[in-house]
This record gives C-alpha cells, structure tokens and sequence, in this order.
C-alpha cells in the first residue's frame, strides 16, 4: 500500500457577500458540505486543519467544531497571507503522509468587507502611503506587472485581456460571485486603480469558504472511496527567497518559480503534463507572470500566450476555469482550497459546462504577500 | 522636575518618515543602509545578519547613494480616503546598491511620460504632516536628474 494521500470529499459555497453570517458559520457550511460529498461525518475526522487570515488568533477551527461538532479532535489554525487555505490543506496532506493520522478536514474560510488592501505604514510617526510610493495591492501588483512590461513590453491591452477571459469563464461558474461577460474595451475602460490595472483587473473582495477531506490510500479502500477520490501528487509551499529588490518591491516570481520547481520534481511532472491550472490570479498582472513562473511558456512569451487564446477554455492549457480569483473571487483564507475543489471537480469530469475534456492533472497555485506561495499537482486515479 | 510618575512630554522635534532616514547632531540627514563584509550585498535599512548569505557579524553601517535610476513604477489613481492621487510610486535602483520604494516627484503621472531607466537624483525634504505629538518629519522622494 502506497502513502499517497487522496482528496476523497471536497465543496465550496457560492462565493458572495454574507455580512450577517459569522466567519466560523461560513467554514462550517463548506465543512458539511465536502463531508456530504463523500458521505461521512465529523465523527469520521481525526483532525482539522483550519484557514483564516482575518481572524487569526480567533480559534476559527474550534469554533466551525461548535457548529458541526464538538469531536475533541485535534486543531490547526493557519494564518499564511494568501496562501492560508492552501497551507492547511498542506498541513493535513503532512499529518497523513507521516501516517499520523488516516482521513482530516480542510477548511479555509474568509470574510472580506470591501475596498482596498495593504498600504503602507501605520504604526508609528505618520501614515506613509503616498508618501514613500504605494503599498496598497493593487499597487503592487501594477508593479508585478509593469516589470514584466520593462523585460519584455507586455501591453496594458494584454494584461487585460487577462479579465476578459476570466470573466468569460465565471459565466458558466455557478459557485462564482459573478457571471458576467466583460468585454475588452469595457476592462479598459473602467476606472484605473493603479496603471495598468483598472477595476475590472482586481479580484474581487468576497466572504466565502471551501473544504476538503483528505485520506489515505489505506482507509479511502476500507471506506469504498476511490471511485471519485483524486491524488494529490506534489504539495509545495514556499517563502520568498532573496532578491536584491525585495524590500522595496514584494516578490512573487521568485517564490513561485521555487514552490512550483518543488512541485514538479515531487510529481515527477513537467508543466507539458498539465491539464488545467487554477493561479493566483489576484490582479490581472499577477497572471500573466505566473504563466512563465509555472513554465506554461518561455519567458517574455506570456503576453503572446494571452494573445493566442492557449489558456481560454479549449485552448492548449485552461488557466482559471472558474472565473479565478478576478470573477469567482478571493475569500483569502478559502482561496486555497476552492481551487483544490476545482481542479478535483474536473479531473472527476463533473464540472458541468466549464468541464476541460479529459482532464488527468491539475495544478494549483496561490502566493500570498510577504510572501508565501503552496502549490499543488493533483491526477485522476486510474 | 516633575512629580512622580507625570509624564514628560518630550518638546516637538523632527524624524525620519523611515527608520533608516537618520538625522544626525551634526550634517545633513541620510539613508541609511548595510553592507555585508562577506557578500558585499548592500541593502535601504538597519540589518544584524545579511538577508543574502546569512552572515553574522559582517553587516556594516553605510550611507546609501544620493543618485539611482528608475527600475519600476505604477500611476496610483485610487487611494485611501486623504492620500492625494494621482501620484507614481516608484522602485529606484541606487547607485552603488540597494533598491527603494517612493514618490517620483517631477514627472507628469502619466504612463506614458514616464521612462524606464531614467536617472533620478533621491533627495531628503521635510513634509507637511505632523504626528499626534506635534513632531515633524522628513521624507526621501525621486526627482528627475538633467
């Protein structure tokens, strides 16, 4: 028997806005909901590995336990910018890969509220956003964006076409906090936040939550799991290695290029192998870097890639099939573990409309600022 | 001499808007930077162990340039309520090592007037802010060098 680890329940609630819900009551719906997929219950858990950035030292974990059962069951809360729900997701694939345990919960949940993200300064002596530059988010990644325009001209209008496609996609994404086409000239035409990325270029701040049970191969046998259960071939998590800018301009090239090499040579996979991606598109920009750090294509090819159509649905690779965190939206903490839910809903051919054919294996990928980067290869079981 | 325990509130003076903006009793205010004696890596900011190599004990206190030439940048359009907008926000690689972040100052915010590489000079200015006590701060900005 191999120690491979297999999602064998996973769900997500519709992304949306819920000001009236409790963070914990959020996590908990997705909790019962990837635990109706494969038909078990908190009592069958034997820990839960909890995600949420907002409420860090809140003990979300424990308190999602109070409104679907109070099992005494270990707890891990993490808290990892961005990465958050990928690194609970990581921490419960660790615990069964040791053998410690044979069948966690994954739960990363988030609530949002509106408006911008970051900025700089804040502590002591006086605020200095827009003082000493910009830290807000959408400024950094307009930053991430323009580098890639200084190596290699990269376009505005290719950035955007970014949107497009990713809005394109949500409409045929139920779970996506939008479904609504938004042609180009309309992403060009909104408001600018930070050049080059403009309203319809930011993800979208939403509350939501997803879950995944994780098993191991021995008990998904014993519990008659494996018809719709997905292995998870490669977990990588990184922080950002050092660059000589990274002080002054936050890195998610680097750190994403490292977890994705770790993924590869743990899978035993190339990027040629993939089937469909779901990246951490956060801000327009952001997706357009990570096709060349996922080695999707050379580098300085990946405004040509957005161009030719490779990564819409039905091209070579489909990028953000569920609308990405730019129309489906970005709970930070639910992130994670949303994609995860994607990419096993495909690879067990259920994903409806939005299905990629054929698909086999699936990556996942989200960076968070400060910066910490998960990725993760997933395949069909044979 | 106060009672004991009241507070003394210090008399107003003037900061840096940064930790590594250093005011010093005598001649003008600089950046501050490091230097690691092993790598040579030089870096905006007071550090104990170089972030390059991992040394100890080799980090040097420098003065960081007064000149450096424009890596990156964005046009910020949208800010938080009081931030005036629009402004550039600028990465600036120094001469002679280091990399900061700031406002170019000088240049029209507007994408396209704005050049790669263009040589700035990083000057120290006091700004019109005060914090809650009353004290007074200087900043670094970017300014274009003909």
């Amino acid at each position: 028997m191999s120690n491979d680890v297999y999602v064998v329940g996973t769900d997500m609630i519709k992304f949306g806005r819920f000001p009236e819900r409790t963070v914990p009551e959020l996590g908990a719906q997705a909790a019962l909901m990837a635990l109706d997929d494969c038909g078990l219950t908190i009592q069958d858990m034997q820990a839960l590995y909890s995600g949420n950035l907002f409420e860090a030292s809140g003990g979300v974990g424990q308190r999602i336990l109070r409104e679907i059962g109070q099992t005494g069951i270990p707890v891990v809360n993490t808290a990892n910018a961005c990465a958050t729900g990928a690194t609970a997701f990581r921490e419960g694939w660790m615990a069964i890969k040791a053998g410690v345990y044979d069948i966690v919960l994954c739960v990363g949940c988030e609530q949002m509220g509106s408006g911008l993200l970051g900025g700089a300064g804040g502590g002591k002596g006086i605020p200095t956003e827009g003082l000493l530059g910009s830290g807000t988010m959408p400024s950094v990644f307009a930053h991430v964006g323009l580098e890639h325009t200084r190596k290699y001209g990269t376009t505005f209008e290719q950035f955007a076409k970014v949107s497009v496609k990713n809005h394109h996609h949500s409409t045929l994404n139920p779970k996506a906090m939008y479904q609504k086409e938004t042609p180009l000239e309309e992403v060009m035409g909104a408001e600018m936040i930070s050049y080059p990325n403009t309203k319809l270029m930011c993800s979208v701040n939403v509350d939501g939550s997803a879950a995944a049970v994780l098993c191991s191969e021995k008990k998904a046998k014993e519990l008659g799991l494996m018809g719709r259960a997905v292995k998870v071939r490669a977990s990588a998590l990184s922080s950002d290695p050092y660059t000589s800018r990274n002080i002054a301009m936050m890195d998610f090239n680097a750190v994403t290029r490292l977890a994705a090499k770790t993924a590869y040579e743990m899978a035993a996979l190339g990027p040629d192998d993939v089937d469909l991606i779901e990246l951490h598109d956060c801000f327009a920009t952001a997706e357009i870097v990570h096709y060349e750090n996922l080695g999707l294509c050379k580098d300085g090819d990946a405004g040509r890639m957005i161009d030719s159509g490779a990564t819409q649905l039905g091209g070579r690779i489909p990028v953000n099939v569920s609308g990405g965190l730019l129309s489906k939206g970005h709970p930070l903490g639910a992130t994670g573990i949303a994609n995860i839910y994607e990419v096993t809903t495909h690879l067990r051919g259920e994903a409806g409309n939005r299905q990629v054919d054929g698909a086999r294996i699936g990556l996942t990928h989200v960076v968070g600022a400060g910066s910490a980067c998960a990725v993760h290869i997933l395949e069909k079981v044979q | 001499m106060s009672a004991a325990g009241a507070a003394v509130k210090p008399a107003p003076t003037t900061k840096g808007a940064v930790p590594f903006l250093v005011i010093p009793k005598e001649g003008e205010p600089y950046l501050a930077g490091s230097k690691c004696g092993k790598c040579g890596e030089v870096v905006a900011g007071s550090r104990e162990v170089c972030g390059k190599c991992g040394a100890r004990k080799t980090m040097q206190h420098v003065k960081l340039g007064t000149t450096g030439k424009l890596y990156n940048y964005t046009v910020v359009y949208r800010n938080f309520p009081g931030v005036p907008v629009p402004f550039i926000s600028a990465i600036v690689d120094i001469d002679g090592g280091g990399t900061l972040k700031g406002n170019l100052l000088g240049v029209e915010p507007v994408p396209e007037k704005i050049k790669f590489d263009l040589p700035v000079n990083i000057v120290i200015r006091q700004v019109p802010q005060k914090d809650k006590d009353g004290n007074s701060y200087l900043a670094y900005f970017f300014e274009p060098r003909s």
